[in-house]
Parts: C-alpha cells; sequence; structure tokens
C-alpha cells in the first residue's frame, strides 16, 4: 500500500488540535528529515501524544496539514496511512500468538505468504522461537520488542513511537534504548519517539523538540539543547540549571553585560538569546566549581560567594547546594575524580564558572531566580 | 448472570496459615462446601437418578397401578419415534430464535458496552427489567402483542406483510419471536460482559495496522468476545429448546415443543416413563450439540 509511494520528509504544517477550549496541540509546525531519529519530549499533557495520533490518523486535526513527502495524509483513516505505530500498552492482540501479531499488518493487506518475514522481523528484534507464544506468556521487555516487530513489518514511512519504553524497569529501560537506535540505523525508517524522559530522548534521537503546553519550546540536536537553551523552560528540563535573575545592559565588545544581584557578569553575544532588559543568567551545576577563597578563582572566570548547605555523594560526583548571599540555593556538581576534597555543609565557598559556559535567556520582569528542576528525575550527564 | 460467564476456576489462596492452626484450617473448605453439595445431591443428583430409573419403568403400569422396574429400554425408542417431529421443531425454533438474538443481540451488547457512556447502567438496567416480571405474564403480554386485533397485525396486513386474513398468533412466527424475546437477555448479559472489557486501543492499533473497521471487528472484536458469546448462545438455546410455555401459549399443537410433550406426559396422560424418557432424550441431544458447538468454537477461551 504505502510504502511505494515516494518517500520523503514528515512535515507538520500549523498543526492544531483542539478539545473544546483546551488547545492540545496550538500551531504547531516542523520538518522531520526522512531517516532521522526524532523526539518529541516534554512533560505529560504538553501535547506530544496528541501530535503523534494525528500523525497515526487516531486523532482528527482541528487545523492544518500533515504531510508525507507532498501528501497531505491529515484527513486520511489511519488504515489508508503509510505509517504505523508502537503504543504505549503495546497493544498486542491476546488471541492472536506472536507470529500472527507480527503478521498482522501484512495479512490486512492481502499478503499470503509471511512466514519469512515474521521470520526475519522476530530474530532482529532477537525473539526467534517466540512465534508460537501468546503475548501474556512474555516479559514487558519481550512484548515492546513485538509491538515493535509488528509495526516495523510493515516498513511503514515513518514510525511512531509512544512513550515505548514508559513500562520497562530502568535497566531494560537503557538496554531497549541502544537496541531501538540500532534497529533504526539498520532499517533507515524514520522514528518519531514520544518522551518525557529527557535521557531517552537525548540518548536516542538525532533532533529532540521540547514540547511545553502544545508548542515547541526549542528544537535541536540534543548537545545544542543543552549547551544553549532557548528558554528557562528548556534549561530546567533538560537537565537542571542555574537561573539567576539579572538585567543585561546591552553589547559591549563580544559580551552582553549582566547585573544580577547587586554584582556584574558577562556572557559571550553568540551564547545570548536577549542583549537588553530582563534576562537570567544560566549556568549548569557541572559547570559551576567550587573552592574555598575568591583567590583560587583562575583568571577570566566569574564568581559568586556562599554557604555549602548540603553535599550530597552520588558515586561518580558530589552534589552541593549553595546558598547564595541573597537567599538562592545554587547547585554545583563536583566531580569525583580523586582531585580536591569534600567541602563540609556550612563552609564558605567561592562558585565560579567560565562565561564561556553561561547562557543568557530573555526573563519575564518579576520572574525569580529558578534554581530547581522542573522534574524529579537525575540531570543529565550525571548518571551516565 | 454476567458472573456465570467468567466464575474463576483457582482458588486463589494466599500463603498457608501458620502450622499450628493448619489443622483447623484444612477442613475448613469442605465445610463450607457441604451445604451446596448436599442440596445438589437432595434436588438434583437424586431427582436425576429417579428420572432415570422411571425412563425404564414397565410402560404399562400408571400411577394408580404402580410402575414395576423392567429396564424398558425400548420406552427410549418407542418415544422418539413418536415425537421426533417435536424434537426437530424445538431446535429449528430455538435456533432460528438464537440467530434473530445474535442479529439484535451483539449490536445491542456492543452499543452499551462501549457506546453508552453515561447511560451504560441505564441501559443494562432495562434489558434486565423486563426479567422483574413473571415469564408467563411477559409471554401473555406478547399474545396481546401479537393478537389478530392488535395494532401490530393491523399495520402488516396494511401495508401488506400479511394477507387480509394473515395472522401472527398461533403461528411458529409467534413462537419464535416469543422465544427470541424471553430468552434475549441470557445472551445480551454474558456478551455485554466480554465486550466491556475489550481494549479500544485494541481496536486502534487494528487500524494502525491496515485493518478497516469491518476486519478489525472481524479480526480483533468478534474473536475477543467469544467467550461471552459462546456463554450467550448457550444460555439462550439451552433453556429456549426445552420451553414449552412459548408454544403453549402463542401457538397451537402444530407449534408444540418438545417441552409441551414432556409437559403432557407428566401432567396430562400421567405417562411417566415416557416423560422421563424424553426428558432424557433432549439432555442427550443439548448436550450432543453442546459438545459439537465448544469443540468448534475453541473451548480454550470459555475455560
Amino acid at each position: 500500500m504505502g510504502h511505494e509511494a515516494p518517500a520523503g520528509d514528515l512535515r507538520l504544517a500549523n498543526l492544531t488540535k483542539r478539545f473544546g477550549a483546551f488547545t492540545a496541540v496550538d500551531d504547531l509546525s516542523l520538518t522531520i528529515p526522512q531517516g532521522s531519529f526524532f523526539a518529541l519530549l516534554g512533560a505529560s499533557g504538553c501535547g506530544k501524544t496528541t501530535t503523534l495520533r494525528m500523525i497515526a490518523g487516531l486523532e482528527e486535526p482541528t487545523s492544518g496539514q500533515v504531510l508525507l513527502g507532498d501528501r497531505d495524509i491529515a484527513r486520511l483513516r489511519p488504515y489508508k496511512r503509510p505509517v504505523n505505530t508502537v503504543f504505549q500498552s503495546y497493544a498486542l492482540f491476546p488471541h492472536l500468538d506472536i507470529n500472527e501479531n507480527v503478521a498482522f499488518g501484512l495479512r490486512r493487506r492481502g499478503i499470503r505468504k509471511v512466514a519469512d518475514q515474521v521470520d526475519r522481523m522476530l530474530s532482529l528484534v532477537q525473539l526467534e522461537g517466540y512465534g508460537r507464544r501468546k503475548p501474556a506468556q512474555l516479559s514487558g521487555g519481550q512484548q515492546q520488542r513485538v509491538a515493535l516487530a509488528r509495526a516495523l513489518i510493515n516498513h511503514p514511512q515513518v514510525l511512531l513511537l509512544d512513550e515505548p519504553l514508559g513500562a520497562l524497569d530502568l535497566k531494560l529501560r537503557r538496554q531497549m534504548q541502544i537496541e531501538l537506535k540500532r534497529i533504526q540505523t539498520e532499517v533507515g525508517i524514520t522514528f518519531v519517539h514520544v518522551t518525557h524522559d529527557q535521557e531517552e530522548a537525548m540518548t536516542m534521537a538525532d533532533t529532540v523538540a521540547v514540547m511545553n503546553a502544545g508548542r515547541i519550546e526549542q528544537l535541536g540536536a540534543p548537545a545544542d539543547l543543552y549547551e544553549f537553551p532557548a528558554t528557562a523552560f528548556v534549561a530546567n528540563f533538560l537537565g537542571q540549571s542555574n537561573l539567576l535573575a539579572g538585567e543585561a545592559a546591552g553589547t559591549s565588545g563580544n559580551d552582553v553585560l549582566v547585573a544580577a544581584h547587586g554584582a556584574r557578569f558577562s556572557v559571550p553575544a553568540a551564547r545570548s538569546r536577549v542583549n537588553r532588559g530582563p534576562v537570567f543568567l544560566g549556568v549548569r551545576p557541572e559547570k559551576l566549581h567550587l573552592v574555598e577563597s575568591p583567590a583560587q578563582v583562575p583568571a577570566g572566570h566569574q564568581h559568586i560567594g556562599g554557604v555549602v548547605t548540603d553535599a550530597s555523594y552520588v558515586g561518580v560526583s558530589t552534589q552541593y547546594l549553595v546558598r547564595t548571599a541573597w537567599g538562592s540555593e545554587l547547585s554545583a556538581f563536583a566531580a569525583n575524580s580523586g582531585a580536591g576534597r569534600v567541602l563540609p555543609v556550612g563552609a564558605p565557598v567561592v562558585a565560579y564558572w567560565d562565561p564561556r559556559h553561561a547562557f543568557l535567556l530573555g526573563r519575564e520582569a518579576g520572574e525569580d531566580d529558578q534554581t530547581t528542576p522542573l522534574l524529579d528525575e537525575p540531570p543529565v550527564g550525571v548518571a551516565s | 448472570m454476567t458472573a456465570l460467564a467468567h466464575v474463576p476456576t483457582g482458588s486463589g489462596q494466599s500463603a498457608p496459615p501458620p502450622a499450628s492452626r493448619r489443622g483447623r484450617y484444612r477442613l475448613l473448605p469442605y465445610l463450607l462446601l457441604l451445604p451446596g453439595t448436599a442440596w445438589l445431591f437432595l434436588f438434583f443428583a437424586l431427582p436425576l437418578l429417579q428420572l432415570a430409573a422411571a425412563s425404564l419403568y414397565d410402560p404399562s403400569g400408571s400411577l394408580s397401578t404402580g410402575y414395576a422396574m423392567t429396564w424398558a429400554f425400548s420406552n427410549y425408542w418407542d418415544a422418539f419415534q413418536a415425537y421426533w417431529p417435536h424434537f426437530v421443531r424445538s431446535f429449528v425454533y430455538s435456533a432460528i430464535a438464537l440467530v434473530l438474538a445474535l442479529l439484535m443481540g451483539y449490536p445491542l451488547a456492543y452499543g452499551i458496552a462501549q457506546k453508552a457512556g453515561r447511560w451504560k447502567n441505564l441501559l443494562l438496567v432495562c434489558v434486565v427489567a423486563p426479567m422483574f416480571t413473571s415469564f408467563l405474564v411477559r409471554t401473555l403480554a406478547w399474545k396481546t402483542i401479537l393478537s389478530d386485533n392488535g395494532w401490530l397485525v393491523g399495520l402488516l396486513r396494511d401495508v401488506h406483510l400479511l394477507g387480509p386474513d394473515g395472522r401472527l398468533l398461533a403461528t411458529p412466527v409467534a413462537v419464535v419471536l416469543g422465544l427470541t424475546y424471553n430468552f434475549l437477555p441470557f445472551l445480551v448479559l454474558p456478551l455485554y460482559a466480554s465486550l466491556e472489557r475489550l481494549d479500544y486501543r485494541l481496536l486502534e492499533a487494528a487500524s494502525d495496522l491496515y485493518a478497516s473497521p469491518l476486519r478489525a471487528f472481524r479480526r480483533v472484536t468478534l474473536p475477543l468476545s467469544m467467550p461471552g458469546m459462546i456463554a450467550g448462545t448457550l444460555l439462550f438455546f439451552i433453556p429456549a429448546t426445552g420451553d414449552y410455555i412459548n408454544a403453549e401459549l402463542l401457538g397451537t399443537p402444530n407449534e408444540y415443543m418438545i417441552g409441551n410433550v414432556i409437559d403432557s406426559a407428566f401432567l396430562v396422560r400421567l405417562d411417566y416413563p415416557q416423560g422421563a424418557a424424553l426428558s432424557f432424550l433432549l439432555m442427550a441431544a443439548i448436550l450432543a450439540i453442546v459438545f459439537v458447538y465448544l469443540r468448534k468454537a475453541g473451548t480454550e477461551e470459555v475455560l
């Protein structure tokens, strides 16, 4: 059916979905290049699953287009689209064995000889010999792989993955992330992966789109998103950030000058989203270093004084909370690489950073420092 | 009613109690089973045995002169020869009624289970509500509905679906309609129970995998509702085949089913051996049909 059609990029154009007065997806436009691994990342209720369901055809857009190549598929019934989905619940057919689950799509398209393809697909997901079992006889991870095989066997132009790893435990999830990435590279199909797990999005996807309230906050390569977030939401959703409220006073040379909490700082213009008005000066915790006195701060670095209020040893690093003179608590991660010693709680310290690692974001007037993560999840770069 | 469709098979016991109390608890399940077993023995097993014995009595005996046990197996053959048309009629009528009930009941159960939303409970009550009145009263009501002077016959005559002298009452149509109506809830409730558990996400998945709504129904909904289907058809078919009220009230002796014959053998003609033999023949025929049916339909889903 679909896979003979000319291949192409998946484009969403001004896609909007309203449920009554609630706008789940708000004028969304983006292009997903053919063959890429694309992640839609956001907290629950941000519209990412609705977006996916509109691509699959399980939800009809209020307005806008879903273009595959140059064909608008937004109004096609789901069974007419060259798109397949791996569902969060897996939705395996409980009355069919694994072979028939995997062959379901082929059979519905009138293909009689399915055994070879099914076997090949089961070996791709490393489930050889499981064909005669019923889904209930498989573990969660195995069911997940059956769901993947059942979708992939149809050679869709786009494979949609709706939080496919959400139900798995951490270790299995990590394993499946690597597996999924391997399979995507092998089959070369466009993967659109919806997840609320930033680490999952970053480890697997070529491109990550961070969604918030039905809109895309930022889209880019994982490293770009992490190193230079576009908004305070992204800065806190992807990993953790210390965002200090300040006022930017324009550019001087290659730097933007910032006044915050009675001190003066600078950020390279290239790492500044704005150069005037209310701003957030952002520094990632692992880029914040602690020393005992201002004299130890290397040249060219900027610093803030404070007191250690908490030190948690987490193995690969020690995570400090440092209370500043104006009461905000900054996070600082010190890698446990052997050098340095653990600073005791109550010790006066100086936190310093290289201005080239800082970033400057626009701020709504009245917003205060943001130094705690939005989600209760391990920060990126610490667990791995 | 719905519980009939899925009685748990395992006992689902938790960890065994400590050793000191184990002795006391070991007998408990049997003690709990005792009243039910005694009831079943006294009011089912014993009468059944008695009936089996009666079916082999000397047919020349009577209630006043008494019966002699002569192991008269010929009773069965004689009864069958005399009344095989009633057997055939019973199965044909209840089979037609079953088909009609499925055509009405499946969409009804599906609608209530999947589409009714907040009306679900109200609609279920509507399905069960007729059962609050007696079977007899309901059937008598149908007698009024189908009567020659009733609005239904008048309407059908007006649109020429019935001839000017055509009638519904006292025809096979009336008996089949009565059977369909009276046993419909037995079909709908188990069907509802299994359709209610149907996960709509499976239908989404089928649709995602190129199945049109019709094919998704054929490949997903229908197989997954099989347990309810099997339970419902059995609960409908078995009592409908043995029924005699509908034929009695809505039909004539020409529509009499095997139930009517058994009824008259016991209560009118007082021919106990024949009545008992007919009862066992009916039981055997139904068991045979159920057995073949379960074999074909796949018992795995029900048991």
